[in-house]
């Protein structure tokens, strides 16, 4: 399994955002990550990419205790989240830079990587200067430097223009030609539906049912 | 697709470079901050001549005291300043999920923090020694490395408790609580050992104070690789 979690739960304060949550993704699959504001979705996420430790239960990642392996398990991972992880006073050339150089991958791909989001023009103004569509689509570049195993895509259809949303489909697509396992959390279902083969929903932290098999997938169980 | 790399993990001194490397271009972005801390620190120099009154031989004889305590003060914007930018937009958040080892990330962003501090005290040493009428008894070079390793003691534990501050919400009025009571020994060091550069050093006392405070930088310095990651993890 690429990601496993057993009984996991998070707890922000005295608010538990996840509750004894137990989920294996397979491999290759693309899960579509659904449920209401505040259901734990992001919380999730961050669980899985190891950014939050779970307050109780396991994780493991690609097989591995995904915290006791953090230096193996991480660069294997790409998260974009509403929160972007840029710096504002560096332009968005200098943010990849940077991302590369820390990841120990040649920077030379960059130009492209950011021709290819549609932020070729702006490569060398200040993220500052962005609107939030245009850092969303700086995040999905940092995702492209390298392309990982594993990548969570929190929103990815938010805070862009039609052509931005068009973009993220086309970028799914080939990141499931190369057998990335996603998760894709969103509110945006029926953009996202054909993106994915497997269904799970949150609620108040909690999974109800199982993963669900959608669009070819629950061809694949039914045959 | 562009962009398909294999990511490896940078060297510790690599990956060291590119957080400091990092931090020198946002602080030069950020000039207006920068510039903001130094007027800080020298408006301290002047308000404490005030405080004192005319009496040029107090203000002679405390000068070294005066100056590190305008770097402590300054000091405390520069780090929360520092950490400040990584929690924009939870880029700190970013930086831990590369394949980087929390040392490099403790490394880069104390070394950054030791050098604008240094460009400081270089800034204000002869602004104090100016306007408090003290004498350069001693050797500038010997002044210069009690600057460095006086910065490097504030540095160190200031970016741990910056680090940990940034995730609070009183973060300003935290950082001095956590960082002044841990800094008191390697700031006494520091005084003593800038006051006798200042004035002579005829009992040669000042080696004495030079390695109690490098004895302090190393400890110092060893606690923050050791515990900075579990800072930034938890």
């Amino acid at each position: 399994m690429t990601v496993r979690l057993d009984n996991v739960s998070q707890r922000y304060g005295r608010r538990w955002a996840l509750v004894r949550l137990s989920l294996a993704i397979p491999p290759e699959r693309a899960v579509l990550l659904t449920g209401a504001n505040g259901a734990g979705k992001t919380t999730l996420l961050r669980v899985i990419a190891t950014a939050l430790r779970p307050t109780r239960g396991a994780l493991s990642l690609f097989g591995l205790p995904a915290h006791e392996n953090l230096e193996a398990v991480r660069p294997r991972i790409g998260l974009v989240t509403h929160r972007s992880h840029l710096y504002e006073e560096l332009s968005a050339q200098e943010n990849l830079t940077l991302v590369a150089r820390l990841q120990g991958i040649s920077a030379r791909e960059i130009g492209a990587i950011l021709e290819r989001v549609g932020l070729g023009p702006r490569a060398h103004s200040a993220v500052r200067t962005f609107s939030a569509g245009m850092q969303r689509r700086l995040c999905l570049a940092r995702v492209l430097l390298r392309v990982p195993e594993l990548v969570l895509l929190d929103e990815p259809f938010g805070q862009l223009d039609p052509e931005g949303q068009v973009l993220v489909e086309e970028l799914v697509r080939e990141l499931r030609a190369r057998r990335t396992t996603l998760v894709i959390a969103t509110h945006d279902v029926d953009r996202a539906r054909p993106l994915c083969d497997l269904h799970l929903h949150l609620e108040q932290g909690r999974v109800l049912r199982p993963l669900e098999p959608i669009g070819a997938a629950r061809h694949e169980v039914t045959a | 697709m562009s962009g398909v790399a294999q990511a490896a993990s940078p060297s510790l001194w690599r990956a060291t470079l590119g957080v400091l490397a990092k931090d020198f271009l946002i602080e030069w972005r950020g000039r207006a901050r920068v510039n903001a801390t130094v007027f800080f620190a020298m408006m301290t120099l002047f308000v404490f001549s005030f405080a004192v009154g005319p009496d040029g031989n107090v203000l002679a004889r405390n000068a070294g005291g005066y100056l590190w305590l305008a770097i402590l003060l300054a000091s405390v914007l520069a780090l929360g300043e520092s950490f400040r930018v990584e929690a924009e937009n939870n880029a700190l958040e970013g930086l831990r999920l590369l394949p980087i080892s929390p040392r490099a990330l403790f490394l880069g962003k104390a070394l950054a923090n030791t050098v604008l501090l240094f460009a400081l005290g270089l800034l204000l040493a002869p602004i104090a020694v100016g306007l408090y009428g003290a004498a350069l008894a001693g050797s500038a070079w010997h002044g210069l490395g009690v600057l460095a390793l006086g910065c490097a003691a504030i540095s160190a534990p200031g970016t741990v408790y910056a680090a940990i501050a940034a995730q609070a919400r009183a973060r300003d009025v935290l950082l001095p609580l956590l960082l002044f009571p841990v800094l008191i020994p390697a700031l006494v060091g520091a005084v003593k050992a800038t006051a006798l550069v200042l004035e002579g050093d005829p009992m040669g006392q000042l080696g004495s104070w030079i390695v109690l405070l490098a004895a302090f930088d190393v400890m110092y310095w060893a606690i923050g690789l050791a515990l900075f990651g579990r800072v930034i993890e938890e």
